[in-house]
């Protein structure tokens, strides 16, 4: 095409900002919607599928599955029933499988707390990038994303979330050492801190030990004091700890049969042992067992359904702005009459003004191409890990 | 191609000749007829006559933006009543330089962009280093060189003018045709612009036609085509 036609379009396109802004955004957002949810629920699939995969089954608690699912593998914060210890260890029991229990639903900065066993990290392939995996109650080892967001490192300290702040019978916090940070994975457990069980018991106040109080007080805010009394001041901030005084003297306050656990990995030794395991737990009431990635292709179809609906409503936005964009090109001609027949007047080719608005419209199109990709380069690199998404 | 030689070749010393012409727009009582009507190379015709007579239709017709319903015409010695539309528009954005009653100058381009506009829209005429050097010697003869960098709306009615004859001037034509170019100008403006034209039209050697209602201007053209004659313009 000729130089002087992309000259005009360009002047004239450049002359009319706000039109032409206005018209590429359309065009953009019209791109930029139906191709970021693609890619979003592209993206969606392979982390949920590539986290279930990697997890062939899951026990816990009778209940919604999806819950299950979600919780144990991406450590989503919501609360599921108690999977007791006794369930745990029938199924440890049975030599058909490794057996990881977990414990969630403990928080610590905002971030997961997970209470597993050193099993947990050799599965997952989880390793120190410094310090080590906790190695007595109240150690904890930081995911990476998480030692990155609250700038911690081995040697720190990290206080558990207050389950219920108004409420005094709730045991307070429990004071934990970080005693390592994991290397990357890209997953979850970057998001996430990870402790031994009974760490998490003693944050729900099932275990304790005693120690010296005088000991571990400020002097200036001791009050009074008698033989088997301590008056504290106001500001004396009241938390847990576990210290080698405590630790000695750790107990439970309930039965072992009845310590509460979330869920627990079970890494079948074969399929027909899984198909087993699976059949005998789910005969159970109070217990089931589920296959992730079942779980997750069911979550999916529901994803993909919503797709489906958004890819309609796309369409719709498309033809919207095909018709407001034919409409402004439509007023566009009639506001531009007099300018065309000067060139008609002048001596321009017939297919002139047919060529210049082709042209108009292409630079449009090429602005709305770079404004969806731009748009699609940053809400790719500014979105956060989805599955991460799922913990909150 | 020199007017004179390029009529000579083709055995006419009449930039425009016209035989026979009859014209009606549809649905209108407007008629126009024009029996004969010759302007040689070189000269400088007016063409007169009150409000509604034809005259912005006569140019059409001489400058083949419309094509009659009868009759011949001849614009630089071709033909144009038997050529194509796309044959006349290619003649004409050659061969013919316009200056419209409001300059109609495109307001999204600068002075000088306006100036080169004809090289923009034909199809075979690139705006090459020759013809941006003319455009630029050219406004520099008008007095303009100092607002190409502007556009239109930025420019006083007089630059306008001017930007305008340099835009008709630019792809050097054989005619230049005028559409009342003085209508709105004071007496003194108008002179000025009159000055430019013949000026313009002898330096590049062009013959010149000018539209105008004005009689007090008559004197100055050697020609006189009179749209209030009752047979119409001869």
């Amino acid at each position: 095409m000729k130089r002087g036609i992309w000259r005009l379009s360009l002047r004239r396109v450049r002359a009319q900002p706000l039109q032409t802004g206005i018209l590429a955004l359309c065009i953009a957002v019209s791109i930029f919607l139906p191709v970021e949810t693609r890619l979003l629920v592209a993206r969606y699939e392979r982390e949920l599928t590539a986290r279930a995969r990697a997890t062939p089954m899951l026990a816990g608690p009778a209940g919604n599955r999806f819950d299950l699912a979600l919780t144990s593998l991406y450590f989503r914060a919501s609360t599921l029933a108690t999977y007791r210890m006794d369930a745990f260890e029938a199924l440890a029991s049975t030599d058909l499988a490794t057996v990881i229990p977990l414990r969630l639903g403990c928080a610590a900065r905002g971030h997961a707390l997970v209470g597993t066993d050193p099993e947990y990290y050799r599965f997952r392939g989880l390793v120190p990038r410094a310090g080590t995996l906790p190695l007595r109650p109240g150690d904890i080892v930081l995911g990476a994303a998480v030692a990155d967001a609250l700038d911690l490192a081995p040697g720190d300290t990290v206080f558990s979330d207050q389950r219920e702040l108004y409420d005094i019978a709730q045991p307070p916090a429990l004071k934990m050492r970080v005693t390592g940070v994991l290397a990357r994975r890209g997953t979850p457990d970057d998001d996430a801190i990870f402790t031994d069980l009974m760490t998490t018991w003693i944050i729900d106040g099932l275990a304790h030990g005693h120690g010296d109080v005088t000991k571990s007080i400020d002097p200036a805010l001791v009050l009074a004091r008698s033989d088997d009394r301590i008056a504290v001041s106001g500001a004396f901030i009241e938390y847990n700890e576990v210290t080698p005084d405590t630790l000695t003297s750790l107990h439970l306050h309930v039965d072992h049969a009845d310590l509460p656990l979330s869920a627990a990995i079970v890494v079948p030794r074969d399929a027909k042992a899984g198909t087993m395991l699976k059949a005998r737990v789910n005969a159970q009431a109070l217990e089931q067992m589920i296959v992730p990635t079942d779980v997750i292709a069911d979550l999916l179809a529901y994803v993909f359904r919503v797709q489906a609906m958004l890819d309609g409503l796309s369409a719709v936005l498309a033809a919207c702005t095909l018709l407001l964009t034919g409409l402004v090109m439509l007023l566009s001609t009639r506001l531009r009459a007099r300018e065309m027949q000067t060139l008609h007047r002048i001596g321009a080719g017939r297919f002139t003004v047919a060529r210049l608005y082709a042209t108009e419209l292409l630079i449009i199109l090429v602005a709305s191409l770079v404004l969806a990709g731009t748009g699609i380069l940053v809400a790719q690199t500014v979105l956060p890990n989805l599955v991460f998404m799922l913990a909150e | 191609m020199n007017p004179r030689a390029s009529a000579a070749a083709n055995g006419s010393d009449d930039v425009i000749a016209a035989h026979g012409l009859r014209f009606a727009y549809p649905g209108d009582g407007f008629r126009l007829r024009v029996e004969t009507l010759r302007i040689p190379v070189g000269a400088h015709a007016a063409c007169i006559g009150p409000s509604g007579c034809g005259k912005t239709t006569l140019i059409n017709l001489l400058t083949g933006i419309v094509a009659p319903d009868a009759g011949r015409i001849e614009l630089c010695g071709q033909a144009i009543t038997d050529l194509s539309e796309d044959a006349r528009r290619a003649l004409r954005i050659r061969r013919v330089g316009l200056v419209f009653q409001e300059f109609e100058l495109l307001d999204y381009l600068t002075a000088y962009e306006n100036i080169l506009l004809p090289y923009y829209v034909a199809a075979d005429m690139p705006a090459d280093g020759a013809a941006r050097e003319r455009a630029r010697s050219i406004a520099t003869a008008m007095g303009v060189a100092s607002t190409l960098r502007r556009r239109p709306g930025r420019l006083s009615q007089g630059e306008r003018q001017r930007i305008a004859v340099c835009r008709a001037l630019v792809t050097q034509p054989d005619l230049i045709v005028c559409d009342e170019p003085t209508g709105n100008l004071d007496p003194a403006s108008t002179a000025r612009t009159l000055d430019l034209l013949f000026e313009q039209a002898a330096a590049h050697d062009a013959t010149l036609l000018v539209v105008t209602h004005n009689h007090a201007l008559l004197d100055r053209f050697d020609r006189v085509i009179d749209m209030s004659a009752p047979e119409g313009a001869s």
